[in-house]
């Protein structure tokens, strides 16, 4: 795809989000083989598109802010190390945020003196125990199984402009934070990185059926949080 | 006719999926896992019931609104950081230029 190689393209050393996101759709072999000619340019390309998200991911294995940014400094460390024996028999971002994971655990685990990020007592870990939208439902007599309160239409502002609030943005963030880690885990692939399920069960080893249930139950706490901001004025 | 003759009636055409199961099996549904038979279901009761229309449009909002969320920001130290140990590690590791760049 490059005819000439990706170090004499010019990119800039923190390119737009834009160069690197093409370039990782239109040619991803190409990219890896810059990646692993230990091209500077491109690896401060890479490094700074993908750390944002690698961080986000961190945060939700390990207990503050700190630890993370040394677990993302730890995974590319764990890259220069590696990309020479990948084989791209995932996709480059899978193989990267399986790092991650690896050594978020192993840090997560050295560091569980510390109460990880959101984790309450009363928030369950697994998919196990009932889910949140039991509680939305009528549980006997003829109306069992109905809408106790119907939910309403929310108003059709975009999320952007959703997210444009800062309660609202706020409100989102701390639902997240709240949530059990593996949910939070799930949700931050799937939903914010747009990682595929399968792919995330490769990364998070669990299974589909599990993946699905935690997935779920991420996004019905998230819903709820996000209802009164869009239901009222606060948008 | 009466809401309990309703709600009779209105299971009835759905394959028995409840307001219950429509939640719970959102997910599944927007993923396409549920079977040919299931997702039927499931669309008749959405075709039926307002209150699940509405609860699905919620849904897919609030993953339309995650999706919106920025990543964590970077700090410009971690960034210089991350840099110096790619100089110093390639300095331990000299590498001969691949393929695609000699070619």
């Amino acid at each position: 795809m490059f005819g000439v190689p990706l170090s004499s393209q010019r990119l800039p050393i923190f390119p737009s989000s834009h160069t690197v996101h093409d370039t990782l759709k239109l040619d991803e072999p190409g990219l890896v083989r810059a990646l692993q000619a230990g091209d500077e340019q491109v690896f401060a390309a890479v490094m700074d598109w993908y750390s944002g998200s690698l961080l986000r991911l961190a945060m939700s294995f390990v207990p503050s802010r700190a630890v993370a940014e040394e677990v993302v400094q730890e995974t590319w460390m764990g890259v220069f190390e590696g990309i020479h024996r990948f084989e791209s028999r995932s996709s480059f971002k899978t193989w990267l945020f399986r790092i991650l994971t690896n050594r978020a655990k192993t840090r997560g685990i050295r560091e569980s003196r510390y109460e990880p990020f959101g984790l309450s007592a009363s928030s369950g870990e697994t998919d196990e125990g009932p889910s949140l939208e039991d509680s939305f439902f009528v549980t006997e007599g003829s109306g069992m199984g109905h809408w106790k309160d119907p939910p309403d239409a929310w108003e059709p502002d975009t999320p952007e402009r959703v997210l444009l609030s800062k309660e609202c943005r706020a409100a989102i963030e701390q639902a997240i934070e709240r949530l059990p880690p593996t949910q939070r885990q799930v949700m931050t692939l799937r939903d914010m990185e747009g990682v595929g399920s399968e792919e995330i069960c490769n990364i998070l080893e669990i299974s589909e059926t599990n993946q699905r249930v935690l997935l779920h139950r991420a996004r019905t706490s998230v819903r709820r949080e996000l209802n009164p901001y869009i239901q009222g004025d606060n948008t | 006719m009466d809401t309990n003759s309703k709600n009779k009636l209105m299971r009835y055409m759905a394959g028995n999926f409840s307001c219950q199961d429509i939640a719970q099996l959102i997910t599944d549904y927007l993923d396409g896992s549920l079977t040919l038979g299931e997702q039927v279901r499931f669309q008749i009761h959405l075709g039926l019931c307002f209150a699940c229309r509405n609860y699905l449009r919620q849904m897919k909002y609030t993953i339309g609104t995650l999706r919106q969320l920025p990543p964590e920001p970077v700090p410009q130290h971690m960034k210089e950081e991350l840099l110096e140990r790619f100089r110093t590690w390639k300095q331990r590791h000299p590498q001969s230029p691949v393929k695609s760049e000699i070619e």
